[in-house]
Formats: structure tokens, sequence, C-alpha cells
């Protein structure tokens, strides 16, 4: 009803535009402070190796986070990323004998069935994501577990090249990680799917009065996120070359969530930004390396990232409400 | 033209006031609350009667034992599910109230049990004020406040290199060893917990609001409930709970374990739900969080006794059932609904 | 009588949101011991008047006095304390804990340790409940009782908790007749403990039946205050409806008589789902403007969105140019060629952060997309000719939906259907919110469809604009077809004298002739 509309709360024009700007391009502004600090105040910052290093590092934490932010469109959260990261490097490590590509398609396959589970869950049963995907990233965890009880090492040619190789300089996980970047955005802006991802994390019943496949989209987002998850365990595994399920992915749902939430994404839905995700795990990435370069200890990124997500969950609200 | 798919006929109201004694949902009600306890006690039968070591005195005062710390976590957590709110901070505070308990026994029994409830509590308090006042949602304000705790955690331990221990001698360490009846100090101090937590749940003002703000929070804030009084002190509550779990847990271990204790939030939200409380909120009880906790550790040590078995498959039945019982609770939720 | 004479009063009250004014210098009291229907269509502004009284809107203008005191309720929760109840449709209570604990929440009765003393709650809880015919397990949850019962614990909850004054907003919408008759012995009951009752209802056997005065309000503004007996339902109807009796004919020659006497495009048969439609019936014929008349909660939104499968049905079939569709289903309605303006349009029609093109192109992208990739300049092709058609007014297509007028949105869904080239479209009070030369371009573009062949289903809650576009009137009520009005019969007059005629017993499923002598033989009577 027209009578229902929420009055606005009185906040001046310009500090509203300011507000906007920043949730918009906050991101960016940040990514820039720190590699200013850093070129001026850290020592041996400006090298190429130095930039190798926090690319890699960043890799498989963007991979994730892109499935990650087309569930977040959706209006939903996937919390078994990590968990099927983990189930990703069990089977692969299971599977090498095969060889490797197999064995990538077998951890696909897993991640695509733990996808499938998700999105059945929300949009068939009608189950909360939250909850969903928390029930199925306790069960995951646990059978990653049972498929490969310890730390197992990866002795596979093709596999270390991929895991530590480069092409004209570049590592081979970077160029996948900015090629599966393309190829989101690229899904997102051009296809039919992307536009119906958006309207169904925008508005819902419209989305389903304009007859659109609510269910199929919900279902194709979650298994994309496994799909990912999946691929980033493959790349993680390949350049560690070992699998451990205990470790890996722990605690990767919330850098991921991080890295879209700080990239301007509101958590209720109706948009997928690409760039911003990149620029939100850049974000992540660099402040982590500033705080380690100035020798404070890992304990402290721990904290400054939870301030982080804390403050941008917060500055994202705000849009949300609207 | 065509034949309509006919709905199951939906009730009417004067009907439904009489469908309140219908069979199916009287059962359906009862497998929500009391499920988790016929099959813990098929499970236990099955297995004293299958292996030799298990319904020993030794397996059960152990079982009991190890049970009590993160029944005292699931406690905390029940109050914080049944107002519809979630809390995964509670491994990573476990942990850091253990270290802190440990860390301050130097200076005394006081110390060691004051400055983890404290410290936990603190975060609880954050929590709540974060979610109460903000209106984030619970799971990321606890999820960031996890990483907070833990970083805290690594920091007074020097990046988890240094693990502090306990004085053999201290009074506190005994909290921790002692027995009283033949039963461990932590197993009275869960069961006195337990007691407690029922009465305020189900006898006192505080415990309605706490069903009023998770079964419904609009209408309990017009009914005059203290919506945001009551988050922020279930939050606060599940931290101290965390706490002094961490802090017995360090007591029995005489040491404050760095790495022990993470994912404890997993297993403690598996506990409450399993027990049947709504994991959307609004319905729940304090004995089937036990029974949860109970019938966790009795898989495990299933688990264990098979031997051949890696106690990985604990996660995974846990992460099965949780499935099930989320899936048994919506389906339950939507009939409520269909008016 | 020791109470003031009135309890509650607002004057001059005046109530702004961004671009509507809600409340226009509107005035409302009640005394005490008063049952005081208000009425009004859609967009009249009761929902803004009962939030301002109970403290969900603070007003711009205008005094709120409470027993006779100046008084501000800063939220509901003051408002409820001060003695001002609301009973909503969906009643809010918690309906997983128990009958007696929430009647007591916040009040429980306690023993000397401070513990709720369970055992006088239960007694206390069924002595109380008893006065209002509820005899049940109190310590059941209370979503085991049915919708009548539950609004019961509703009402002695706010009686017992000093309720002066109690809101009750179309507490009868889901009951039965018997629960109706209890609820009105309790109302009844009410009124002698001079407790003031204020009634919010659409139909008039109830109004008639149990209030003492009514109040009407019209697009924002109060119209009539008077004793109810001295109001005849005519006259009531024609105040609601902002149209003065007796005025001739239609002044349109929009609509040219031509004969729809072939093949329906739309045969809708039996639509039927409990409460709210009762074996509905309607043919469109192509070309064809149906009006689809009837007061606010009669049925209208409902039956258009049967038709649309968007709302599920217990019986009835819908067919669409001989076939026949499956219920219940939005794709199959659409695949069909059903297309539904809904009632709605910010929550349910525009999809607000995507541009006017994805919105424009949302439901046809499967026929705009190759390879599941859109086909950009097919897109850009179909909205520049739709935004050209339909003179939509926006910076750019890129512009977000969200930041257009309510007019060029209503006209974005009306190019997002058109492009699915539809043969039956139907559009739910297509110009309400809308200004008055927009409104005038949307019933243009109405008109200009339905010349070109489609079948339309017209809702609206101005009874000018639904008159005057369309070429026959089924007129809906409680749920169920009473009349239908063609030919010269499409009047004003008629229109509203079928809705104001007198109703059988509101379970007799059967369509009723409206029993007024004018209307009775000149209503052709839908049955079969």
């Amino acid at each position: 009803m027209a009578t229902d509309v929420v009055p606005r709360r009185g906040v001046p024009a310009d500090r509203a535009q300011l507000v906007q700007w920043m949730q918009e391009y906050g991101v960016y502004l940040g990514v820039t402070v720190l590699l200013l600090f850093n070129v001026a105040f850290t020592d041996h910052f400006l090298s190429t190796e130095n930039f190798r290093t926090q690319a890699v590092q960043v890799a498989p934490v963007l991979i994730v986070a892109l499935g990650m932010a087309l569930v977040i469109g959706t209006e939903g959260v996937d919390l078994s990323v990590g968990s099927v990261m983990a189930l990703s490097t069990s089977l692969l490590s299971l599977y090498l004998g095969y060889g490797p590509l197999a064995a990538l398609l077998v951890a696909l396959v897993g991640g695509a069935a733990v996808g499938l589970a998700n999105g059945a869950l929300v949009a068939f049963v009608g189950v909360q994501p939250i909850v969903a995907t928390l029930a199925l990233m306790v069960g995951v965890r646990g059978l990653a577990l049972v498929l490969l009880p310890q730390l197992e090492d990866v002795h596979d040619p093709t596999m270390a090249t991929l895991g530590s190789g480069d092409l004209v300089g570049i590592p081979y996980v970077v160029l996948i990680a900015v090629a599966l970047a393309l190829l989101v955005a690229f899904a997102v802006r051009r296809t039919t799917f992307g536009r119906q991802l958006l309207a169904v994390g925008d508005s819902r019943p419209a989305a389903q009065l304009a007859g659109l496949p609510v269910r199929r989209v919900l279902i194709v987002v979650y298994v994309c996120s496994g799909v990912l998850a999946a691929v980033a365990g493959f790349l993680a595994t390949a350049r560690l070359s070992a699998s451990d399920p205990t470790s890996l992915g722990n605690l990767m749902e919330l850098s991921a969530i991080t890295a879209v939430v700080v990239g301007g994404t509101s958590l209720s839905g109706g948009r997928v930004r690409i760039g911003g995700t990149v620029a939100g795990a850049a974000l992540i990435q660099l402040l982590n390396a500033t705080l380690i370069k100035h020798n404070l200890s890992p304990s402290w990124t721990q904290i400054a990232q939870a301030a982080v997500i804390v403050v941008a969950v917060y500055a994202a609200r705000e849009r949300g409400r609207r | 033209m065509t034949v309509l798919k006919v709905r199951p006929p939906a009730v009417t109201p004067a009907a439904r006031t009489e469908a309140g004694t219908n069979r199916g949902e009287r059962l359906s009600a009862l497998a929500q609350q009391h499920g988790a306890l016929v099959a813990l006690v098929l499970l236990a039968a099955v297995a004293s009667l299958s292996f030799d070591s298990f319904a020993t005195g030794d397996n059960i005062e152990n079982m009991a034992l190890s049970s009590a710390f993160l029944a005292i976590v699931a406690l905390g957590m029940t109050f914080v599910i049944i107002t519809g709110g979630i809390d995964l901070s509670v491994g990573s505070v476990f942990v850091l109230g253990g270290v802190l308990a440990a860390w301050g026994s130097r200076h005394g029994t006081l110390v060691a049990l004051l400055l983890p409830l404290a410290g936990c509590g603190l975060i609880g308090l954050v929590n709540g004020v974060l979610i109460a006042r903000t209106r984030m949602a619970p799971f990321i304000v606890t999820l960031a406040s996890m990483l907070a705790a833990r970083g805290v955690m690594l920091n007074i331990t020097d990046e988890g290199a240094t693990t502090y221990l306990v004085d053999k001698n201290s009074l506190f360490i005994r909290l921790g060893q002692d027995e009283l009846l033949g039963i461990g100090i932590p197993v009275w101090i869960t069961v006195v917990l337990f007691v407690a937590g029922a009465v305020v749940l189900r006898r006192t003002r505080f415990g309605q609001h706490v069903y009023a703000v998770g079964g419904n929070e609009d209408a309990a804030a017009l009914m005059g409930a203290p919506v945001a009084r009551t988050k922020i002190i279930v939050y606060t509550l599940s931290g101290l709970l965390a706490g002094l779990a961490g802090a017995l847990n360090a007591a029995w271990l005489a040491s404050g374990v760095t790495i022990l204790g993470f994912g404890m939030e997993l297993d403690a939200i598996a506990a409450v739900v399993i027990g049947g409380t709504l994991l959307t909120g609004g319905l729940g009880f304090i004995s089937g969080s036990l029974v949860g906790v109970l019938l966790l550790k009795v898989i495990q040590n299933i688990i264990n006794q098979v031997g051949s078995l890696d106690s990985a498959y604990q996660q995974v039945v846990s992460g099965g059932f949780l499935v099930l019982v989320v899936i048994a609770q919506t389906w339950l939720g939507r009939r409520q609904q269909v008016i | 009588m020791s109470a003031p004479a009135e309890v509650l009063a607002v004057r001059g009250l005046t109530k702004r949101f961004p671009g509507v004014l809600a409340l226009d210098d509107v005035t409302f009291t009640v005394r005490p011991g008063e049952v005081h229907a208000l009425v009004g269509e859609n967009g009249a502004g009761k929902s803004t008047l009962i939030k301002v009284l109970t403290g969900v809107y603070q007003p711009d203008q205008g005094e709120l006095r409470y027993r006779g005191e100046p008084a501000v309720f800063g939220t509901p929760l003051r408002a409820q304390q001060a003695g001002i109840s609301t009973i909503y449709q969906e009643v809010n209570l918690v309906p997983l804990m128990s009958v007696a604990r929430n009647l007591y929440l916040g009040r429980e009765p306690r023993t000397r340790l401070g513990l709720i003393d369970f055992g006088r709650m239960h007694r206390e809880a069924e002595r109380v409940l008893g006065d209002y015919g509820v005899r049940v397990d109190v310590r059941q949850p209370l979503r085991h009782l049915g919708v009548g019962a539950q609004q019961m614990v509703a009402l002695a909850r706010a009686v017992s908790v000093n309720a002066r004054v109690v809101i009750m907003d179309e507490p009868t919408s889901s009951l039965e007749p018997r629960e109706v008759e209890t609820l009105f012995g309790v109302i009844r009951r009410l009124r002698e403990q001079d407790i003031a009752v204020v009634y919010v209802s659409h139909r008039m056997e109830e109004l008639y039946a149990v209030c003492d005065t009514v109040t009407v309000l019209r697009d924002g503004r109060h119209v009539h205050t008077g004793p109810l007996a001295e109001t005849d339902r005519l006259t009531l109807v024609s105040l609601m409806l902002g149209r003065p009796l007796g005025e001739v004919g239609r002044q349109t020659t929009a609509t040219p008589a031509g004969d729809h006497d072939g093949e329906p495009v739309l045969h809708a048969e039996g639509l039927t789902r409990p409460h709210q439609l009762r074996d509905v019936s309607l043919r469109i014929h192509p070309g064809e403007v149906l009006g689809l008349g009837g007061l606010l909660g009669s049925g209208r939104s409902e039956t258009a969105k049967a038709i649309a499968g968007a709302l599920p049905v217990t019986g009835g079939s819908v067919t669409v140019a001989g076939i026949s569709v499956r219920t219940g289903s939005t794709p199959a309605a659409i695949r069909a060629g059903i297309s539904l303006l809904p009632e709605d349009r910010k929550a349910e029609g525009i999809v607000p952060g995507l541009s006017v093109r994805e919105n424009i192109a949302l439901a046809a992208l499967p026929r705009l997309s190759r390879f599941g990739l859109v086909h950009e300049a097919r897109v850009d092709a179909v909205v520049e000719t739709f935004m050209k058609r339909l003179r939509i007014k926006a910076s750019s297509p890129h512009q977000k939906v969200g930041e257009l007028s309510g007019g060029n949105q209503q006209k974005v869904l009306l190019a997002r259907w058109l492009a699915m080239h539809p043969k039956v479209l139907l559009l739910d009070d297509p110009t309400r919110g809308i200004d008055v030369g927009a409104k005038a371009e949307v019933q243009k573009l109405i008109d200009e469809l339905a010349e070109q062949g489609l079948g339309v289903l017209l809702i609206s809650s101005d009874v000018e604009e639904l008159i005057s576009g369309s070429d026959r009137v089924v007129v809906l009520k409680d749920g169920a077809v009473v009349a239908e009005l063609s030919g010269d019969d499409v009047t004003e007059d008629r229109l509203m004298r079928a809705i104001a005629a007198p109703t059988t017993a509101p379970d007799d499923t059967s369509p009723t002739i409206p029993t007024s002598p004018t209307s009775a033989e000149e209503a052709a009577v839908h049955g079969h």
C-alpha cells in the first residue's frame, strides 16, 4: 500500500551520497590506500616476487568468493564452502591414481553434489540457507575426514606444475582465478541465468509472478558455489602438494563472505558485484600482508579481519534496508 | 477442462480446535520432544550388548566427564537458538576460556575462574549488543567474534606456541579432577547448571521472554517483552557458559590447550537441534540438549569401540542427523503455517 | 456517566509519505462503550489512521487526545500500555507458546520464590477464557486453536491488560459463521463494560449487525461520520466509493458495444478457495474489457491471482482460448497467455533494483536469448518499441525502476507483459497511486489493447474508471459472484446497488440475487 511507505530518515543528502559512494567504491579506495601505504613504508613491497606471493595466496579465496557472491545475490549464504574444499582435496588424493584430470572431475562432481543438496534443501524443502548449509558443513567435513583421515602428500607432476608453474611470469593459479572471475562476471551480465538470479534476489515475489524458474535458479546457484569451492580445493592442494582435509578450507566461508561484503554487496540480495568481490579479496589479503610485514603477529590479523567484517556488514546494512 | 489437483482440504478453524488432539500431531510433537531420548536409550542398549567394554563404570564415567564440557556449551546455545539466533563463536570462546583460566591460575583460583568468565562474558555481551542493537545477522556477528576470540587466544599464547600449565597442587585443578561420591566435579557442575537453566527457562519471566522473542519477535515486542535486553542476556550467557566450560576443561587437563575445541560450536548446535529445539526458534527443551549431547558422545564412543572406524564418522553421523532433523522441522513448521 | 464524552479523539490529523498525502485533515472520535465502524476503499487511509492511533506512526499535523488529555504514543507498546489495543487479522501472539502463557506473558502470577505459578496461571486462564466462550486445554500451544479462538485469546489479553479502546482490523476475515456470532457476543459485552471498539471491516452485514456509528474515509479525507442506523447501505456504499447516487449512465464512448458472442478467450469456472473464493466463474471475449466490481476484500484480487496461477485453489478450472490451463502454476498460466499486473506493484510487480530495460525483458528473457545468452540487440529492440509505444518516461533504459514514478512503473510492468504477446491481461487496480495525467494515459492504453483483440480483466477501486472502462461488470461480494451487469446496466448506480444488496447467510455457497427491487430485476444473475 502506498501508505505503508516507511518514512526515510532525515539524513542530509550530501552525507547520504557520501555513504552511498563509500559503499559503492570504498573498497577500491581502501585497496589504493593500502597500496600507497605499503609503497611508502614497507620494504621490498614493490617487487614482482611479493605481488606473485600475494596473488597466489588470494586466488583460492577469490574463487570461493565468486560462488559466494552468486549465493549472496539470491539473498542466501553458503557456509559449507570450506568443507567442500576439504572434500575436494580428499577425493583428489583418493582418485589421483586415475590421473589428475579424472581426479579433478571426481572432485568437481563432489562439489556439485554438495551444492545440489544445499540447493534442494533451500529451494524445495524451504530450509533457511544458513541452516541448510550449516548442516552440510558439519557432515561434509566429516565425510572428507572419513575418506582421507590424515594429511597425505600429493606427488603428481601435472599438479606440481599447476601449483607452482607460471605463464609469462604469472602463476597458473592466478590465471585460473582471473579466468573464473571473468567467466562469472560474464554469466552475471550476459546470460539469462544472470538476469534471473538478480531478479530472484531482489524481489522473490515479483520473480515468481513473472514466471521465472525460481527453484531452478536457486539450485544452479548453490551448485556453482559448490563447484567453485571444489576448484579452489583442487588448486590449494596443487599449491601445497599435499591433501590435508583437517585444516584445508577452515574459516574459508568467513573469508569468502568478507570479500563479498567488503566489496560492497549487502547480504540482502539483488546485486552481484564481481569487481567489488575481487577488490574485497585483495583488500583482506593486503591488510593481512601489511600487518605481517610490519611484524604484527597473525593473531592481530585475525582480530583486524573480524573488525573489518563487522564494519563492512554494518555499512552494507544501510543499503539493504532501503 | 483440466481436473484440478486438489490440495488437501484446508482444515476449518473450528475443526482445528479439535485437531489439537489429533493423533498425528501428538505423535510428531512427541517425536520432536523425545525422539532423541528414544534413540539414546536404544543405542546405549545395543552398545552394551555388542561391546563388553561399553557398559563399564570406567567407560561411563569417562563419557560423562567428556560430555560435561560440551553440555555446558550446549546449554548456552539452547537459550540462543530458542530466541531464533545462533552463536558460532562458542568453540573459539571455549578455547580462549581454557587459556585464560590456565594463565590466570598462577594468580590463584579466584582469578583462574573469574578471568575466563569476564573475558568470555564480554565477548558474549559484544555479540548480544551488536545483534540486538544494530540488527546485524547473528551468524555473521558471531562468525566475526569467533575470529576475534581466536586472535585474542593466539595473542596470549605467543601465536599458540606457549601452553600454560595449571599448578598440580592448586585448588583450581581440583575443580576439574576431584570427585564427589565417585562422580567428577565437572559432572556435578553440569547437572547443577542444567537444573538451574531449566528452572530459569521454564519458570521465570525471563524464560518466557526467551520463548516469545524466538516465537514471534514482533508480537513479543507488542506484548511488552524486552526484546533487545533478552537477546543481549542470552548471548552474554552463551559466552559465559562457553568460557566456564573452557576453564573447567583446562582444570581437568591441567593446561590451557590451544588446539582442542575449535569446531565445538557445530557439535553444540547439532546436540541442541537433535535434542528437539527448533533451529528457527520459539520451541526447545533444556533436557533435550543434554540428551543430544549424550547421544553424540555415545555415537562417538561406539565409533571408538569399533576401532576400525575413524572418529570422523561422528561428524558424518551428526551432519546427517542435522539434515534429517532440519527437514523434519521445516515440514512440521510448514504444517503449522497452513491455516 | 463518569467517563469523558470521548475516550479517543484525533482532530485535523495529517500524515504525509514521500509522494503521498495519506491522511488529510482527518477527524475521528470514539466514545466509551461505542462500536465505531471505520470503512473506506483502497488508499482511503484507514490503516494509516489506525497506525497513528496505535503509535506506529507519528502525525505530521493534528492532535491526538486520549481520555481527555493530549497524548503522544511513541511506540505501539506505549499505546497498548495506555489502554489502546489492536486485534489484527493475523493474530499477534506467539503461536508456539501455550494458550495460558500467551494470555499472561509479562504478567505471570508468581510464587513467593519469584517463580511462575503455573497452577494458578492455568486455573485463571481457563476462567478468563471461559468468559469468552473459549473452553480449551490452556496448556496446549496456541497454534492448535482455531483462528477464532486465537483471536479471542488476543482479545482476552487486551481486555485484561485494561484496554479502554480495542481496534479490530478485519477480525472476521477468516472466521466461521459460528465464531463470528461469538465475537459479536463478546463485542456487545465490551460495550456494556464501556470499552470502545473501532471495527474495520468491508462486510456490510457485520457492520449493521454490531456497529453503532460509522466513519467513512476516502482518499485520505474524512467523508462522513454518523449513526449507522441512519445511514442506509446504498448511501454507505456511495460514500465509500465517492460517487453520488442516481448518476446516470456512463459518460464514455471509449468502449464500443461490439458483439462478444463468440468463443471466450478466457473461461474461469467455479474457482474456489476456503474463506476467499466461492465458486467464481467468468468469461472474457477477445477485445472485451470485463470489469470486476466489489468492495475491497470481496475477492477481486484473489480471483485475478487464482486465474494467473499465483494463488492455489481447491476447486475450479481455467481455460484460455479453449485450451485448459493447469491451475496453481504461474509459468503454466503465462505460457497459456495469461498476464497479471498485481495489485501490490512495489512488492510483487517491479524488481526495484534492476533497470527499466531488465524489468521489461524479464519475463520474455527465454525468448530473447540464444543458448542461454541474452541477445542484447533483440532486447534493445523490444525495450525501445515498448518504451515508445507506452510512452515510458525514464532518463534512459538503464535507469533503475525503483526510481520511476508510479505511473511509469506500471507502464514498465505493462510492457513486460505485452512483450509476451498475451491473450488475456488481468489488471488489478492498475491506476492506483498514479497521478491524474498518467492515469488517463494508462486507461487509454487499456482501451487500445482491448481494441487490438486482447481480453482484459479490469479491477479498480475507482468506480468511475471501472464503469467507464468496462464492457461488462461482474460483481463480487464475500468471495462470490452476486451480479453481472452488461449493456445499459453498466452504470455506477447499478453497481453500487448490487454491492449494497444484503446477502443471505455468509456460508451459503450459491450466488445470491440482489434483493433490492431495482437491481433484482435488472442485474443479470450469474448462474448456470
